[in-house]
């Protein structure tokens, strides 16, 4: 066994954890020096968010040993992480909606609320993280719930800080401040472990990554020295694979928002102001924007499972739909096919079949039923050709939903809607937490919708995804819709401004 | 150290063996009480879940109060499946024998055979009108129907002993609290001389098979059950909830209000204060051991029978206190809860605990 | 109306408020941990009958309280272990206990049934001292949650619990001990049934007063200050069904004594009304199983 470098702020040594179907880590070993920020490099799935459980003592491993600054130890709970001088932020945040930022914060600082409101303002401002401690959270944009983790990280005064894929809720412009900060906080001694799967943002900020493949290590590296594909290489064992998009002639308009208002049903979400929008037949139109701006009720409003007050809010092939529920929508005449975000308990119905699940949305388009009666055969048949064409792995049409992979069960649930043979389909994220082969399948699937000529609309928080797959991106920012410009025309910049709000068409400055 | 671990697809197995399991651990208990109470445990056994049946007239008895469990745990496994938590069925079964049994009364010189069918839809909707408030008022305003149902069954058993202590009240019945004897148009065959059980019972047995292929074959049951296990799910699909609680709300209703009409119309013959011993909450426990399905509630209906009648023999037997079928009702549920762990869960041996693993790893 | 009578009724609708606001309070704490415990009608009746058993036996009213207290506390572990352990549904495992604790109850006090005790004597301006205790309660508990460090974390607790195990917090033992005061203080509510209000046992003596609780729980919108007003109207309502009967009005029985349950339902339709002010008051996790992963 070799010992840990001396200066080694924190070793892991063959650390292992076995879940009931899946090996998520199998013997790790990291080492991270102080003031280093170390990249924790892998693509869904690969084990990354397992091992900063463990480092952060939420989850025990099964096997391995931990060593912190020269002392072996077992974390056993966070509070002992954060005692040792560890904090995190969490990629799904650890906040409570209904508390202030300072009760948030004061559930892990055990101090007089008078004293921690002078603390986080002082502590918020040296690091450029304004915070109001008075404010409740679900009145915060995600930005600023993030900045309420870092703070609270920081008045712990930590010797490490995880960051779980930090930049997911961030803007560009936002990114570059918080690169700001973390450097500053590396350059004051402390190290930082930066969890992610984006490419661009390690070789920016990192100076060492370690590469995670299927729990394993795959590889360590200098990511300043190693270009995309050499990264991608040991993170995926193989080359990006790339889709083509060829340019075509958008046929006649099959979805239309006309100055959509809406208020959210969810006390926390937001309301709609004034979207409008318009998807052609043969385009596919990309919405982007951080999750919590609008989204939700966004999507909720197109599938049908809200109500619009008005008929003519929503149209679809030219039928004024705003009234109808998601079943008349998907009806022959509209043709309306949808991908919810949450697969498991909305797309899918876990503790039930794939077969069952193909019925769930397609018994009245793909004749499965006959009169009051379901015809099992028909919906048999539906289901293993779901499973054959869109390379579901899995063992039949009898396999529960619950037992599929992320990737494979997105597969399915695009599968089934595809083969549906919708004129209009709507997709909410279609590669969250899905591997890059899956992914690639899915936006090919996308494309070859396009391609036919239906009207496809995707809802993504992922940008690259939206630039390699969309003809036109729009950008839905608090609520509201910028235009939608062709993609050809759009730079990170412009987006990056959009999704901050500012609507103005103009780039304010040209990058040098 | 043993550990629970999630299992990657439910036990199928551990599905149908809960039932069972819990059933045993409840003889178990019994075992230990009545050895507690100073009985010789096996005579009691015998005394209690035997004797009953030796008798042609105990089968009957036995077949009697399965029935109006049966049938309530019929509609009730319905509604559970969506997710809609009708715990009313006693008060709805009060209501159907309010409105049959008002139907009897309304026509004490009618023989003619329309009387009994009349009997049993009035009872049906009467169940089904007592359902429906909770249904309304789960829709319009968002009440919880546990509570409104709940809260009505205190509210229908007043409402009969208002009848039975004023406007329907026997005339020549000495003052007692109930209203006159059916005649016989409006009584329910019995299915054999020598036993108390009437027609009804067959109507249920029917009935299980409707549900059967209701719940499995029907696009409507599949859409319930949807609601129920993911109702998220239900909305993507465009199965409208307002629907789906007034479908399980009517159904459970419908099926309660008929065992209070069977109850009224069969051995009870007239209307009292007390027309139910708890038949409404017993079948919530009938419906859940019963798996939700509904060959399963045949079995757990006969199951929760014997404990009614066993209770009553060990009462005159061996004069234990007949509160004890309650206590064995509860018990049997708490075991199938528990039991039912293992459908989702797995005890894994963690050969060593993890703090272990670290200490010696620094060795 | 002579100052007397105000002050005899004053009195009355405050011991039949009692029971149903200690009920609430508890039930209260365990929802504000995200437990939904229907067992409260249950866990009412056994405390109900243990105390009354205990005090024919001792004749020691503090004994008695304590009894119920603690037979309410072991329903509620049972409830506890099935729900924070075993993970059953909190809504099946609730109605199960309702049933266990009524066949429970029935058959412990089978040999109490037409038994006489002694009431508990008043202590200050004619009110009972667990009365006073009540009102102790409500305004402790307000402070409890709204300003002291282990209220914030019980609702934390009850908000999101998986956060609160990220952070590094004893979700399962702190919904434990919300869940055994709640069996504390049903049990409580159930000895004041039997020993102050009407000094004997009766089977089903409760008549809904647990369902009651829990529906005063929403109707407060999870705020101990409001269950005191909800506690009291409800006094005041079965106090003015005695009272009517006792004026000779001409309603029959039976309908004022449906009184109570038509005006929960009144109530929770008043307040359920708009779902925005359920979702905004409900404890986030309210009768969801939470899996801790390890």
């Amino acid at each position: 066994m070799n010992a840990p470098p001396p200066a080694a702020r924190l070793s892991l040594r063959g650390i292992s954890k076995r879940y009931p179907s899946v090996i998520a880590n199998d013997a790790i070993d990291l080492d991270i020096a102080p003031g280093e920020i170390h990249a924790v490099l892998g693509e869904n799935g690969a084990g990354k968010s397992t091992l900063m459980k463990i480092i952060y003592g939420v989850t025990r491993p099964d096997a391995g040993e931990i060593v912190w600054e020269g002392r072996k130890l077992a974390i056993s709970s966070p509070s002992m992480a954060r005692e040792l001088g560890i904090g995190m932020v969490f990629q799904h945040f650890s906040l409570f909606e209904t508390l202030t930022v300072a009760e948030n914060i004061a559930l892990s600082i055990d101090r007089p609320q008078a004293e921690l409101h002078d603390e986080i303002r002082e502590v918020s401002t040296r690091y450029g993280l304004p915070l109001d401690p008075a404010r409740l959270v679900h009145s915060l944009s995600v930005g600023e719930r993030q900045r309420v983790e870092i703070v609270r990280c920081l008045l712990q005064k930590p010797r490490l800080l995880i960051m779980d894929e930090p930049t997911s809720v961030l803007t560009p412009q936002a990114v570059q401040q918080l690169f700001a900060t973390l450097r500053r906080l590396a350059g004051e001694g402390c190290s930082i472990l930066y969890i992610s799967h984006k490419l661009d943002e390690i070789r920016a900020l990192c100076e060492r990554a370690t590469v995670l493949r299927g729990g394993r290590v795959s590889g360590e590296a200098d990511p300043r020295l190693e270009s995309n594909d050499s990264l991608a290489r040991m993170m995926i064992g193989g080359e990006l694979p790339a889709c083509t998009l060829n340019p075509q002639a958008p046929g006649e308009l099959r979805l239309a928002l006309n100055g959509l208002s809406l208020t959210s049903d969810d006390p926390f979400g937001t309301a709609l102001q004034d979207v409008s929008l318009a998807v052609h037949g043969g385009e596919i139109v990309g919405i982007a924007g951080i999750s919590g701006n609008g989204q939700q009720e966004l999507l909720a409003a197109l599938s049908g499972e809200k109500k619009l007050a008005r008929a003519d809010g929503l149209s679809l092939r030219g039928v004024a739909a705003g009234k109808l529920g998601p079943s008349a929508r998907r009806a022959l005449g509209l043709g309306l096919g949808f991908v919810p975000e949450e697969r498991l308990g909305r797309g899918a119905v876990p503790e039930m079949s794939l077969a069952d699940n193909a019925l769930l949305t397609g018994a009245t388009r793909a004749g499965m039923l006959k009169g009051p009666w379901i015809q099992r055969s028909k919906v048999r048949e539906f289901a293993r050709e779901v499973i054959a064409r869109f390379k579901v792995k899995a063992p039949d049409e009898d396999a529960l939903a619950q037992s599929l992979s992320g990737g494979n069960l997105q597969k399915f649930i695009i599968g089934r809607e595809v083969m549906l043979a919708p004129e209009v389909m709507v997709v909410a994220q279609p590669t969250w937490g899905v591997d890059v082969g899956a992914a690639m399948l899915i936006r090919n699937a996308l494309i070859d919708m396009r391609n036919r000529g239906v009207a496809v609309l995707v809802i993504s928080e992922e940008l690259d995804e939206l630039f390699m797959i969309c003809d036109r991106i729009a950008v839905l920012a608090d609520g509201r819709l910028s235009p939608a410009i062709a993609t050809a025309d759009a730079s990170v910049e412009l987006i990056g401004r959009w999704m901050s709000g500012d609507f103005s068409e103009k780039d304010s400055h040209v990058p040098a | 150290m043993f550990q629970l671990e999630t299992r990657p697809v439910p036990s199928a197995t551990m599905r149908l063996l809960s039932p069972l399991i819990a059933a045993l651990l409840m003889l178990a208990s019994g075992f230990v009480l009545f050895t507690l109470l100073g009985q010789p445990a096996l005579k009691a056994f015998y005394v209690f879940f035997v004797q009953p049946l030796t008798t042609l007239y105990g089968v009957g008895e036995w077949l009697l109060k399965a029935t109006p469990l049966l049938l309530c745990s019929l509609g009730l496994l319905i509604a559970y499946r969506a997710n809609v938590w009708n715990i009313g069925a006693e008060g709805q079964l009060v209501m159907g024998a309010i409105a049959g049994g008002g139907v009897a009364l309304a026509f004490p010189d009618v023989s003619a055979s329309w009387l009994m069918p009349a009997m049993l839809v009035a009872g049906v909707a009467g169940g089904m009108a007592w359902a429906a408030l909770p249904a309304l008022l789960r829709t319009r305003f968002h009440t919880n129907e546990i509570l409104v149902s709940l809260m009505l069954v205190y509210v229908a058993g007043l409402g009969l002993r208002f009848l039975v202590n004023g406007p329907w009240r026997d005339p020549e019945g000495f003052n007692f609290p109930q209203s006159r004897m059916f005649h016989e148009a409006a009584i329910l065959p019995l299915l054999h001389p020598e036993m108390r059980v009437t027609v009804a019972g067959v109507l249920a047995l029917m009935l299980v098979g409707l549900i059967w292929l209701f719940l499995s074959k029907s696009w409507l049951g599949f859409r319930l059950t949807v609601a129920g296990q993911a109702p998220a799910a239900a909305r993507y699909a465009g199965f409208g909830e307002r629907r789906n609680v007034w479908i399980a709300m009517l159904i459970s209703g419908g099926f309660a209000g008929l065992a209070g009409v069977a109850e009224v119309a069969g051995p009870l013959g007239q209307l009292q204060p007390s027309v139910s011993p708890g038949y409404g909450f017993a079948a919530i426990i009938v419906a859940f051991v019963g798996r939700l399905n509904p060959l399963g509630a045949l079995l757990a209906s006969l199951l929760m029978s014997l404990l009614y009648l066993g209770g009553e023999t060990a009462q005159m037997e061996l004069g234990l206190p007949a509160a004890i079928t309650g206590l064995f009702q509860g018990l049997l549920l708490f075991y199938l809860l528990a039991a039912d762990l293992f459908i989702h869960y797995r005890v894994r041996r963690s050969e060593r605990a993890p703090a272990a693993v670290l200490k010696e790893a620094t060795r | 109306m002579n100052e007397g009578l105000i002050l005899a009724l004053l009195l009355s609708t405050a011991s039949a408020a009692t029971p149903l606001m200690l009920a609430a309070l508890g039930e209260l704490v365990t929802e504000r941990s995200g437990v939904l415990n229907l067992g409260v009608e249950g866990m009412m009746l056994v405390g109900a009958v243990a105390a009354f058993a205990t005090m024919s036996q001792t004749g020691s009213p503090l004994l008695a309280f304590g009894v119920a207290m603690l037979s309410g506390c072991a329903l509620s572990l049972l409830f506890g272990v099935l729900t924070l352990h075993l993970m059953t549904n909190q809504v099946a495992t609730g109605l199960a206990l309702t049933l266990f604790g009524v066949g429970l109850a029935a058959f412990v006090g089978q040999p109490y049934v037409g038994g006489v005790v002694k009431g508990v004597e008043p202590l200050l301006f004619g009110l009972d001292p667990i009365t006073l205790l009540a009102f102790v309660l409500c305004g402790g508990l307000w402070w409890f949650l709204g300003k002291s460090r282990a209220g914030l974390l019980l609702r934390a607790v009850g908000e999101k619990p998986a956060v609160a195990d990220a952070i590094g917090y004893p979700v399962r033992r702190i919904r434990y001990l919300a869940v055994l005061f709640g069996g504390a203080m049903a049990g409580l509510g159930g000895a004041f049934l039997s020993l102050v209000n009407t000094p004997m046992w009766v089977e089903g003596m409760t008549a809904g007063r647990g369902w009651i609780a829990l529906a005063l729980v929403v109707f407060a919108t999870w705020r101990p200050e409001r269950v005191l007003l909800g506690a009291w109207l409800f006094g005041g309502m079965t106090v003015l069904q005695f009272h009517a009967q006792a004026l000779g009005l001409a309603i029959p029985s039976e309908f004022l004594s449906m009184l109570p349950y038509l005006a929960t339902i009144a109530v929770l339709v008043l307040i359920c009304r708009n779902p925005r002010t359920i979702l905004l008051n409900q404890p986030l996790s309210l009768g969801k199983t939470y899996h801790p992963d390890r």
